[in-house]
């Protein structure tokens, strides 16, 4: 206990960029993942398939291929990055916002038929249909999964740690080094600031999920 | 192909649909072309940095980085199936002592990254990576494999278990023999779906120095130089994604398959057997 509690600042200060991390993926990952789903239904094909084909890529890349393609190949390319920050959030974005997209299409999918048909009968074009119409009543439907993947997010970035980046997880490998008898301990703790996170939110999935369920 | 989102698109639509299906493809093409600029400039597409693929112990080295990939994808997810079993029925267990603890082990185990669970059994264990890979696979998605078998059983109608019990099954020969056999058919997409991800979280055995795939890759890299990084990542991640596209198929043709079968199965199924075949009875003499 006492590794925990001398090293607290240390793990405070892992929280924070690992929910710094989240939170900057998570909000470019919203919007890139929408703009994709909105592309995927669109009526001009060159953007449908440009969504198709990042959406499959994307979800069946390993995350570790991602970072490793952003803070390892990336640099020896020639681009370079003044923090590995700014690779590990390109890394998740991209990566989340694979997911999000997808997501954000089975809810567009999951919205009744006559909406889209009353919204194009009284002379609304297709930007106005998905904006106005069908877009919010989609994402209404999809919070449950989209908290279900922003959890990921927040576990996901733990592999940032190893990729030169100091979040919860890289401090905690780093404690665990330096007090190599009191590994569990340290680890437990790693173990339980990662629960601090995503306990409340899945809390908050499944409360969100029982209105939209009454609400039906 | 039309859409409910948007009419059926007249002449001036459909050109200025075309039109903006070119910008788009021209922005692509020149983003993709930007991008492999920016490749040729640092040498890239030269010859000798692909010749390595010339070389068997190259591709030696990549297959023995995929043979560690499937096998610990394919232990884990042999032990971890059954494992989840156990768990949902543990966590749907009618004994509040047993169904309560489970419940909290399978929220400890779900809100906790993959590789923080490989580093703790690496470290505090002291095993070997792969010992520790396996560890961490199978822990997380045994959890996962419960919950989702647990949300095919709750699909089920009410009905199914009170038939089971009603003809006098236990409780557990109602679970194990009418409503697990008919959740996991249902959730066999959502399963096979998991085994992607189970497979895409090997690649976390890098960090804990497991001699995967993406390993094999950084370890060829240090010793050929960086010059050959680019040309293996390459081939290893295209490897990678293939595969997994290849596993995502199947799920959606398994889902495919499975709502085809459930369609025709009531669509054709027989209302009544009007004349069946009876054994010819022979009189007894």
């Amino acid at each position: 206990m006492d590794v925990i509690i001398e090293n607290l600042p240390l793990y405070w200060e892992g929280l924070l960029r690992t929910l710094f991390l989240s939170v900057v993926s998570g909000i470019i990952a919203l919007i890139v993942g929408t703009l994709l789903a909105a592309a995927r239904v669109s009526p001009v094909a060159a953007l449908r398939g440009f969504s198709t084909v990042y959406v499959e890529v994307l979800r069946n890349t390993p995350l570790t291929i991602a970072f490793f393609f952003a803070a390892i190949v990336l640099p020896r390319l020639g681009v370079t990055f003044q923090q590995f920050e700014v690779a590990a959030i390109i890394a998740l974005s991209a990566y989340t916002a694979a997911f999000i997209a997808e997501a954000v299409r089975s809810g567009v999918n999951s919205v009744p038929l006559g909406q889209a048909e009353a919204a194009r009968s009284i002379g609304m074009a297709f930007g106005q249909v998905l904006s106005l119409i069908i877009l919010p009543q989609a994402l209404r439907t999809v919070i449950p999964p989209l908290i279900n993947i922003l959890i990921a997010l927040v576990k996901n970035s733990s592999v940032a740690g190893a990729f030169f980046v100091l979040e919860l997880f890289g401090y905690g490998r780093q404690l665990a080094n330096a007090h190599g008898d009191q590994v569990m301990t340290v680890l437990l703790g790693v173990a339980f600031f990662y629960l601090l996170l995503t306990v409340p939110l899945g809390i908050l999935a499944s409360t969100v999920e029982r209105k939209v369920a009454i609400a039906r | 192909m039309t859409s409910v989102l948007y009419d059926v698109p007249g002449p001036k639509a459909r050109r200025v649909s075309l039109i903006g299906s070119v910008a788009g493809t021209v922005l692509i093409v020149g983003l993709l072309a930007w991008i492999v600029m920016t490749l040729a400039q640092q040498g890239i597409f030269e010859g000798r940095r692909w010749a390595i693929f010339t070389r068997g112990d190259v591709w030696m080295l990549l297959g023995n980085g995929l043979g560690a990939t499937l096998s610990a994808a394919a232990i884990a997810a042999v032990i971890a199936f059954p494992l989840g079993l156990m768990l949902c029925l543990l966590r749907i267990s009618l004994i509040a002592w047993i169904r309560v603890p489970t419940r909290v082990v399978l929220e400890f185990l779900r809100g906790m990254p993959v590789v923080l669970m490989m580093l703790f059994v690496l470290l505090v264990f002291g095993t070997s990576p792969f010992i520790a890979v396996i560890a961490g696979l199978v822990l997380y998605n045994s959890a996962i494999f419960a919950e989702i078998i647990r949300a095919g059983i709750q699909s089920l109608p009410k009905g199914q278990r009170e038939a089971g019990l009603t003809i006098g099954l236990t409780s557990f020969q109602s679970r194990m023999l009418v409503e697990l056999p008919q959740a996991v058919r249902r959730m066999m997409p959502s399963l096979v779906a998991q085994l992607v991800v189970l497979l895409k979280d090997t690649s976390l055995g890098y960090i804990v120095a497991y001699g995967e795939l993406l390993r094999a890759v950084q370890v060829m890299a240090d010793f050929l130089g960086n010059a050959y990084l680019f040309p293996i990542f390459f081939v290893a991640a295209a490897i990678y994604i293939a595969i997994n596209i290849c596993v995502s198929r199947i799920a959606v043709w398994i889902e495919r398959r499975g709502s085809n079968k459930a369609a025709g199965g009531v669509a054709k199924a027989p209302t009544a057997v009007v004349a069946p075949e009876l054994p010819e009875v022979r009189e007894p003499k």
